[in-house]
């Protein structure tokens, strides 16, 4: 358990990182909080020779929020989205979302950037992200581009980003309406074993406006389209949330692991999902 | 003239002795980070060593290619058992009586084994010299089910003994078969079954789990060529067991090996084995001169130092239609992975299994065990239990809740029904055993009085009825349990490892101006011996504890003695401690007596001193005493003031305890909420009641741990699946519920201060107290029995078995 030996740096400016990438190529990746990377380093099922330290750059940390656009830096930790006054008033569903990662000490050290970027798909961000209709920034050698989290992710750990690019900030719209971050894990620590984002938008007794998706149930994070559509238009009623419900199990593709067989992982996400439907709704 | 004496009441407290609660010494030094741990130890010149292992639970090995690595800047040696093999250290004895490959000897037996052993500069040039040994493997056919070990198809995996049809434990039936062993009576007990009016049997499986302490097993061995010592400083449980194995298995003279075990951050059993990585490093240091460091990562602990449990119990119970239990039958099927090391007394290849009839008076019982090999990592060890105590202990109490299903029966009613009375003690079991002492049915009483049990079962009722029309979908299960156990192994008649009687030990030696030094054989790894074992003292020599300094762990020091597990540390070193203690009283009183000028018989020990008889204000202080002791010329009393006991128990001792758990589980998710956890413990007289406190809070967390979550699993290939801290549950304090404590006192008759021993109590109860309360949730379903550990998804199955879920 311990990394083969590497080069460490710490650039402080996004393009020393770029140019670094540029130089170093496959033998080099950055690390953010390094939960992901450092024990596959130290497991030695990665090789890496160069280690960029992306902590030195300012200009990636921080939360902006600009009328109705909220923006956060990638080195943004999840410590400071769970605590920052001004964003959980913005969206109160990232506070929600960040205090049921992992522990305090692990979110100490975990970034919004490093969550969503690793393409891991139990991480809860990348779910969120979903739910949000985020905007990932990436800079790379070309220059800046954006792309849309619903987007971003093709397969575990295979993301749109592409090798000599770093994502730089994360943005989306002000949330509106009732909101809700539901997660089933076995243990502090633990990634979910089914987890759900619901945001409702209630207008007049109907929904106007709804956003599901999923965490750690397939692949990739899950974004629920069938399960908006049926919520949207309708009066939540109960019939239409049993479908809504269905829907979002219908999309989940989990595998079995020590969380337990598919089976199970169905019908608890079909469990969470309701749950965070229904205490959305309260909230709405 | 002594002019005021305090009162007794003032002069008791003031030496902290029996019944105190006393704050642990201990912690001044672990609070501040300032212990001295084998991984705290830096030696000149020292050199780290670690495994290469084997990533495949059962393969051949055709070759290992060291050139690689040893080209390495910063590698010294690497070690393969054909360089082992000339010092006939390629294997090793395993205290089961089997024999263990120290580095893989042809073939590899379980995924994580140790193949080739890497001298480094440090640890992180040892990884990479790891990962340049080359190793090629033919991978063989694997065994995982025990049930399958001797089927025709079976692969035969320890091809050494294959042909030897007599094992250490008796004849062998198959290569993959080691050992059968028997207590009771079969025939009485199978005549018994067939006649009986009710029936109940179940298998009853208690999964492979690990003790985990929070320090992993390690060791610094240094080899002083010039002297010809060697000195190994380790995680040792038994560190005086440890001196005379490593003589006998490496020829050193036993006089030049000096164990020491200096602080140990938890056993829990897992301590207590010998490793491949002691011997590595052993062998390192005499190979390069210089000190060798050994210490395991997380993941090589859980994959390859020793597990716990593997016992698959299928079981029998019969009783009358009013509830009289007539019968019990047992048959073990015991997986014990590549090589039998189990940590039991050599006469007993099932531990104390035959403890299983538990608190109850069944007059008629059997019990076989048959030991079997698989592609498994070695141990069988006591994890935070006596030898093989929490099997017997969760078989029977499942087998009472089994049996009160089948009989219709409230299972508090049956237990009560069938409980060892008071007056039967000392009682003599079917299965052998000398039951010391017990009052079973005031304990009973107490926790069923403390958690309203009626209460307890009429709003189970309620909720059940609530559940039925829809209105929840959470149930509450009411877990029961009421265990003995048997610790403190153990007379030397019948208890040994390699021959070694498990007597022990304490030496004390006053000091001129009063306070003293006691040296015991054993060894503390956060139960807290320098607190309480200077308690004792204190209440029998009038020594404040805090005079005390209490030093176990250093074979060149301490007394010989077999070390600390299976709750043995007070009632064999406590009652070697207090008998030592009254030596020196004995001597005391000589002195206290000529001082006083009076006949030996005419002085009275009174709290800290010796008074004369009628005359209370002529007295002796137990300072004044040492003083004169190495000041005065005393006819016919030698000089200064020490004594030593080694004490062989005349029997072991029997805590007993009643524990109530009230569970919280949502059939949807399978999740679960500790609502209420009741622990009534009767350890005998109770030495320090809030280390009793904090033993039964960590027991019972990690009873909670193995109940809800913690095992090693393999898949089909072999591959453990749950060898890391994400997977392996260890409970942190956001888990682990509130407990309630509370007591009962039934001393032990023959132990010297009443003792019994508490450290392993809460396991041995709690995990039976935990299931039940997960078995008893859904028993008005139809459920009797359903496997460990109840994770989310496990619990979930049975709701979904039942036909719960929509």
């Amino acid at each position: 358990m311990i990394a083969s030996a590497f080069e460490y740096h710490k650039p402080d400016t996004v393009d020393g990182v770029i140019s670094l990438l540029s130089k170093w190529g496959d033998d080099a990746r950055v690390v953010a909080g390094g939960h992901s990377l450092i024990p596959v380093m130290k497991q030695r099922m990665t090789d890496i020779s160069h280690l960029i330290d992306l902590g030195g750059i300012s200009e990636l940390k921080g939360v902006s929020i600009d009328g109705d656009t909220i923006t956060i830096g990638a080195m943004t930790t999840q410590h400071e989205l769970a605590t920052d006054e001004a964003l959980a008033e913005a969206a109160p569903l990232i506070r929600e979302a960040s205090l049921q990662i992992a522990d305090p000490q692990v979110r100490y050290m975990g970034t919004i950037g490093g969550n969503v970027a690793n393409g891991d798909p139990a991480n809860d961000m990348p779910g969120l992200m979903q739910t949000l209709d985020a905007t990932y920034h990436l800079t790379g050698p070309a220059g800046k581009r954006e792309v849309k989290a619903r987007d971003f992710y093709e397969a575990a750990y295979f993301t749109a980003r592409e090798d000599e690019e770093i994502l730089t900030a994360i943005s989306f719209a002000k949330p509106s309406g009732g909101f809700a971050y539901e997660k089933q894990k076995r243990k502090i620590g633990d990634y979910a074993t089914a987890a759900a984002g619901v945001m409702i938008t209630i207008v007049g007794g109907t929904c106007t406006a709804a956003s599901v998706a999923l965490t750690n149930l397939s692949d990739t994070p899950v974004y629920c389209g069938a399960a908006v559509d049926a919520l949207v238009g309708s009066s939540l009623d109960d019939t239409t949330i049993k479908v809504a419900v269905a829907a979002a199990v219908d999309a989940s593709d989990p595998v079995a692991d020590t969380r337990g067989p598919v089976d199970f992982k169905k019908y608890v996400a079909g469990v969470i999902v309701k749950k965070a439907i229904t205490s959305a709704l309260a909230r709405a | 003239m002594n002019e005021s004496i305090p009162p007794k009441e003032e002069r008791m407290a003031a030496l902290s002795g029996l019944g105190t609660s006393r704050k642990r010494v201990e912690d001044a030094r672990f609070t501040q980070g300032k212990g001295n741990y084998v991984d705290d130890m830096k030696m000149p010149g020292m050199l780290f060593g670690d495994f290469v292992r084997s990533p495949y639970a059962h393969a051949r090995i055709k070759s290992i290619n060291t050139e690689a690595a040893l080209s390495l800047p910063g590698v010294h040696a690497v070690l393969t058992a054909a360089d082992l093999e000339p010092l006939g250290l390629h294997w090793m004895p395993t205290l089961a009586g089997d024999k263990q490959m120290v580095l893989a000897d042809g073939k590899v037996l379980f995924q994580g084994q140790e193949v080739a052993y890497v001298v480094a500069d440090d640890r992180y040039v040892a990884d990479d010299g790891i990962q340049a040994v080359m190793v090629e493997y033919e991978e063989l056919p694997v065994l995982v089910d025990p049930f399958k070990a001797e089927l025709n198809d079976a692969p035969v995996l320890r091809e050494d003994i294959a042909d030897q049809s007599e094992g250490a434990h008796g004849p062998r039936r198959h290569p993959n078969h080691i050992f059968t062993w028997e207590s009771g009576d079969r025939a009485a007990t199978e005549s018994v079954l067939s006649e009986a009016e009710v029936m109940a049997e179940e298998m009853v499986y208690y999964h492979r789990t690990h003790p985990c302490p929070l320090e992993t097993c390690g060791c610094v061995a240094s080899m002083d060529k010039v002297n010809g010592k060697l000195t190994v400083w380790g995680t040792f449980q038994a560190p005086h067991a440890v001196r005379t194995v490593a003589s006998l298995i490496s020829g050193i003279a036993e006089h030049n090996i000096r164990i020491v075990s200096p602080d140990i951050g938890g056993g829990f059993g897992n301590k207590v084995g010998v490793y491949p990585g002691y011997i590595c490093a052993i062998v390192a240091s005499i190979v390069t001169g210089v000190p060798v460091k050994w210490v395991e990562d997380r993941m090589d602990n859980l994959m390859a130092t020793a597990f716990a449990r593997d016992y698959w119990m299928q079981g029998k119970i019969s009783a009358t239609k009013e509830g009289k239990i007539t019968g019990l039958w047992c048959h073990t099927t015991a997986d014990h992975g590549a090589f039998d090391a189990c940590a039991d007394p050599t006469k007993f290849p099932a531990g104390f299994m035959n403890i299983c009839t538990g608190s109850y008076d069944i007059p008629t019982a059997y019990l076989a065990v048959d030991g079997i090999y698989t592609n498994k990592a070695p141990g069988g060890v006591a994890y935070r239990c006596s030898f093989r105590v929490t099997e017997a202990a969760y078989f029977i109490e499942r087998m009472i809740e089994v049996l009160a299903i089948k009989l219709g029966m409230d299972a508090a009613d049956l237990r009560a029904k069938n409980f060892i009375r008071k007056d039967q003690f000392p009682y003599q079991s079917a299965l052998g055993w000398e039951y010391d002492s017990g009052d079973y049915h005031t304990s009973w009483n107490k926790a069923l009085a403390a958690v309203d049990y009626q209460g307890l079962r009429a709003e189970q009722a309620e909720r059940l009825a609530a559940f039925g029309r829809g209105e929840t979908r959470k149930l509450i299960g009411i877990g029961l349990s009421h265990f003995t156990e048997i610790v403190g192994a153990g007379p030397v008649k019948n208890c040994d490892i390699l021959g070694l009687g498990m007597f022990d030990s304490c030496e004390i030696r006053i000091h001129p101006t009063g306070s003293a030094i006691a040296r015991l054989g054993t060894i503390s790894q956060g139960q807290g011996h320098a607190t309480t074992f200077a308690q004792i003292l204190a209440s029998e020599i009038g020594i404040p504890a805090e005079d005390i300094t209490l030093e176990e762990g250093d074979t060149d020091t301490a007394p010989y003695g077999l070390g600390t597990y299976g709750s043995r540390s007070t009632p064999v070193a406590g009652a070697a401690t207090a008998m030592a203690g009254r030596k020196i009283r004995a001597k005391a009183q000589m002195i206290a007596a000529y001082l006083l000028e009076v006949h030996d018989n005419d002085v009275e020990w009174d709290v800290d001193r010796f008074s004369v008889k009628g005359a209370p204000e002529r007295f002796k202080t137990m300072k004044e005493i040492a003083f004169a002791s190495y000041n005065q010329a005393i006819p016919g009393v030698e000089p200064g003031l020490e004594a030593v006991s080694y004490y062989d128990p005349p029997n072991m001792t029997y805590p007993f305890g009643a524990y109530v758990c009230v569970m919280e589980i949502d059939v949807d998710t399978g999740t679960t909420e500790i609502r209420q956890f009741y622990a009534l413990d009767d350890c005998g007289t109770r030495i320090n009641p809030m280390i009793i406190e904090g033993q039964v809070h960590g027991g019972l967390t990690e009873a909670l741990a193995i109940a809800l979550g913690q095992e090693i699993a393999y898949d089909d290939q072999g591959n453990v699946t749950t060898g890391t801290l994400m997977d392996f549950f260890m409970p942190t304090a956001w888990e682990t519920p509130n407990y309630q404590t509370d007591f009962t006192e039934t001393p032990s008759p023959h132990h010297p201060i009443g003792a019994k021993g508490v450290g392993e109590s809460p396991n041995v109860g709690g995990v039976p107290a935990f299931s039940n309360a997960v078995h008893d949730a859904f028993k008005s379903f139809g459920l009797t029995q359903s496997h460990m550990p109840h994770d989310h998804w496990r619990i979930w199955k049975i709701a979904n078995s039942l036909g719960l879920h929509d």
